[in-house]
């Protein structure tokens, strides 16, 4: 036995045998070398592990809506360009509500919202000592579409609208004429975003009234091209979405102009409603960028950065910007550090640039 | 001709095209499946193929779809590849020569054996939870390239389990018999005998465990790789001592199949094709994986003389 001792490796305690374990077995193969080496690769990952402090780079995290994500990630596609890739930015897709999860647990640096801050994530950021800058970074047009070749509901009310999605439509409303007897007598398809979504949160809350309060026998898909493709393929159907997805497919879709009531003359969504007001459902979208991130210099840049470039970057992804003055009061936000939200947990339901802009004025 | 002669020859000759019925029949079934596959394959490379060129493997996401690529994807697929493959081999592996060699037969390895057979069906959302509970929140290390290679290696970790502890029990008992009669321990018998006999069927289920984990979305989306990501992982070489440096492991990251869902689910039809075009690169990487180790097994096999 103490033969077959000594020609057994060094003891293990030395760290080095990691380096000098393959010599031994130069005649076999080398399986069992790889095998050693691999457990000794495994051993220096146990020993990243051990050691907390890493040096971390200069990294924006951004998170969030995936409503404002195609404007969060291309702002972050020209702040890299233009910083030549000295500061990172990563845009994450974790929806609003996940977003503001995060933000509030301190992970995040901007947090990308479809909405203002609720009440509830308000007192969760407060726990967790987050200050946060608001600001409104665009707005979104909700837009309803038909088929190209449907020639009777070009244009709509919101009591129409109500009518087609309020819960008590549910297998009561099937057919156009149901809605408006001028309409012809054909079944209505239904196409609406899942009730994850922030858009559908927004449709449900200035349509029907109630937040989240919808008929459930519609085709539903968090997939707006699902959405898009199920309507160019139905003369019958109908659905709702972010205007950015109906600009990208104006070719295969009409958008229904809407009428506040009655009588009042139906808008198209386009820029120009949206800015001018008459379009009666719009939305604002936010970003809230953290107050101690804000400290840091390059957080600071981007916040700079996106609120001096966000006119013409808003307008290319398909959403719609604000008045230059509304951007400039968000520089304002940053320099003076204005915490808080000027939404006191309210929704932000049928708020317009104007009245967001008297409201940001008189805080 | 004697009837009974007769009869007999008709009996063959009627068995005799059974046969060959059922040899068309499973022609018939294994060629449904190439086919389905090799449609699936030719569709994604005619929507994808004229985005095919250097500069998509070159060039970061976009918004431009003309302009975007997937470096960082690719890049970000390789990697955590890398970081399953170190973790999870040695410990599947270690685990396996453990149960199959050195634990005794009692209540508890069989509840242990139970667990690890039944792990290899848990849907990869729970390994997603279960990476974001404790690597992310609980160890700390965030959304990194090291949790995300840590999630795939749990995942894939029964499945070398499984695959080693098959082929070392394939090793033939004599083998081991004659190791232990020149006087070898129980380890040097398995680290020169067993370990080099079982190494193909062990490569087998790597490849077969990595293949899926390159594939991989959901357990990554929940620890947030679902995100816009255009640059590289830090370089593990630095300039300054001590020249080696592991940030890249706490690099964030995106990986290939991710980039392929946020291009699908984007307006513009344009980021679809990119979509295809990144499938057969995925495609193409897990090709090169699983002929590089077929290959490994082929020259292991090879030099194997009982």
């Amino acid at each position: 036995m103490a033969g077959i001792r000594r020609h057994q490796n060094p003891s293990p305690k030395n760290p080095l045998l990691c380096v000098f374990a393959p010599s031994r077995n130069k005649k076999h193969w080398g399986w069992p070398d790889v095998f050693l080496k691999n457990l000794c690769a495994a051993g220096a990952i146990m020993a990243v592990l051990a050691t907390p402090a890493y040096a971390r780079g200069e990294i924006v995290k951004i998170d969030g809506s995936s409503t404002v994500y195609p404007i969060a990630e291309a702002v972050a596609e020209e702040f890299q360009k233009a910083r030549r890739g000295r500061v990172r930015v990563t845009v994450g897709v974790s929806g609003t509500g996940g977003g503001f999860n995060k933000f509030c647990r301190n992970e995040l640096d901007i947090v990308n919202a479809s909405r203002p801050i609720t009440k509830q994530e308000m007192e969760d950021c407060k726990a967790a000592g987050v200050n946060y800058l608001e600001m409104p970074i665009a707005y979104d047009a909700i837009t309803v579409v038909i088929h190209p070749r449907n020639t009777w509901a070009k244009t709509m009310t919101i009591a129409e609208l109500r009518t087609m999605w309020e819960p008590a439509a549910q297998g009561q409303i099937t057919r156009w004429n149901q809605v408006n007897p001028a309409w012809p007598d054909q079944p209505l398809n239904l196409f609406g975003p899942g009730a994850d979504s922030g858009t559908f949160e927004y449709f449900t809350e200035t349509v029907v009234g109630r937040a989240r309060s919808s008929r459930g026998d519609y085709t539903p898909s968090e997939d707006d091209n699902i959405l898009v493709m199920g309507v160019n393929r139905d003369i019958n159907g109908l659905a709702y979405f972010g205007y950015a997805y109906y600009e990208a497919n104006k070719d295969k879709l009409v958008s229904v102009a809407i009428a506040a009531a009655e009588g009042m003359p139906a808008v198209a969504p386009s820029v120009q409603t949206v800015q001018s007001e008459v379009y009666p459902l719009s939305r604002p979208l936010f970003i809230y960028v953290s107050a101690k991130s804000a400290a840091k210099p390059e957080v600071r840049e981007f916040v700079e950065f996106f609120n001096h470039n966000a006119d013409e970057l808003v307008r290319e992804v398909g959403y719609i910007p604000l008045p230059a003055k509304a951007y400039a009061y968000n520089i304002e936000t940053l320099v003076n550090l204005r915490l808080g939200s000027n939404f006191d947990g309210e929704t932000g339901a049928g708020l317009t640039i104007g009245k967001l802009m008297k409201m940001e004025a008189e805080r | 001709m004697d009837p009974r002669l007769a009869e007999l020859r008709a009996l063959i000759a009627r068995h005799k095209w059974n046969d060959h019925l059922f040899a068309r029949l499973g022609l018939v079934c294994t060629m449904i499946a190439v086919l389905m596959l090799f449609a699936a394959i030719l569709d994604l490379f005619l929507d994808g193929y004229q985005r095919l060129d250097g500069t998509f493997l070159t060039s970061y996401p976009s918004r431009h779809p003309e302009r975007a690529g997937i470096l960082s994807s690719w890049v970000g697929s390789a990697v955590v590849m890398l970081v399953t493959m170190v973790s999870a081999v040695p410990l599947g592996v270690g685990a396996a020569i453990y149960l199959e060699e050195y634990a005794d037969k009692n209540w508890l390895t069989n509840l242990i054996e139970l667990n690890v057979t039944n792990l290899a069906g848990v849907p990869s959302i729970i390994y997603g939870l279960l990476a974001l509970g404790l690597f992310v929140h609980m160890l700390g290390l965030g959304e990194t390239i090291l949790s995300a290679g840590l999630a795939l290696a749990l995942m894939i970790l029964p499945m070398i389990i499984v695959a080693t502890r098959e082929s070392l029990r394939a090793v033939p008992v004599h083998i081991r018999e004659a190791a232990y009669a020149l006087g070898a321990t129980r380890w040097r018998m398995i680290s020169d005998h067993l370990l080099p006999y079982s190494m193909g069927g062990i490569m087998t289920g790597v490849i077969i465990g990595m293949a899926r984990a390159i594939g991989e979305t959901t357990p990554l989306i929940t620890i947030g790789a679902l995100t816009f990501i255009a640059f590289l992982p830090p370089p593990p070489i630095t300039a300054e001592p001590p020249f080696l440096s592991v940030d890249w492991l706490m690099s964030p990251f995106t990986v290939l199949p991710i980039q392929m869902f946020n291009w699908i689910s984007r307006p513009e039809s344009a980021f679809h094709v990119n979509a295809a075009a990144a499938g057969v690169v995925l495609m193409i990487m897990t090709l090169l994986m699983n002929g590089f180790a077929i290959y490994l097994r082929y020259q292991i096999r090879k030099k194997i003389k009982w």
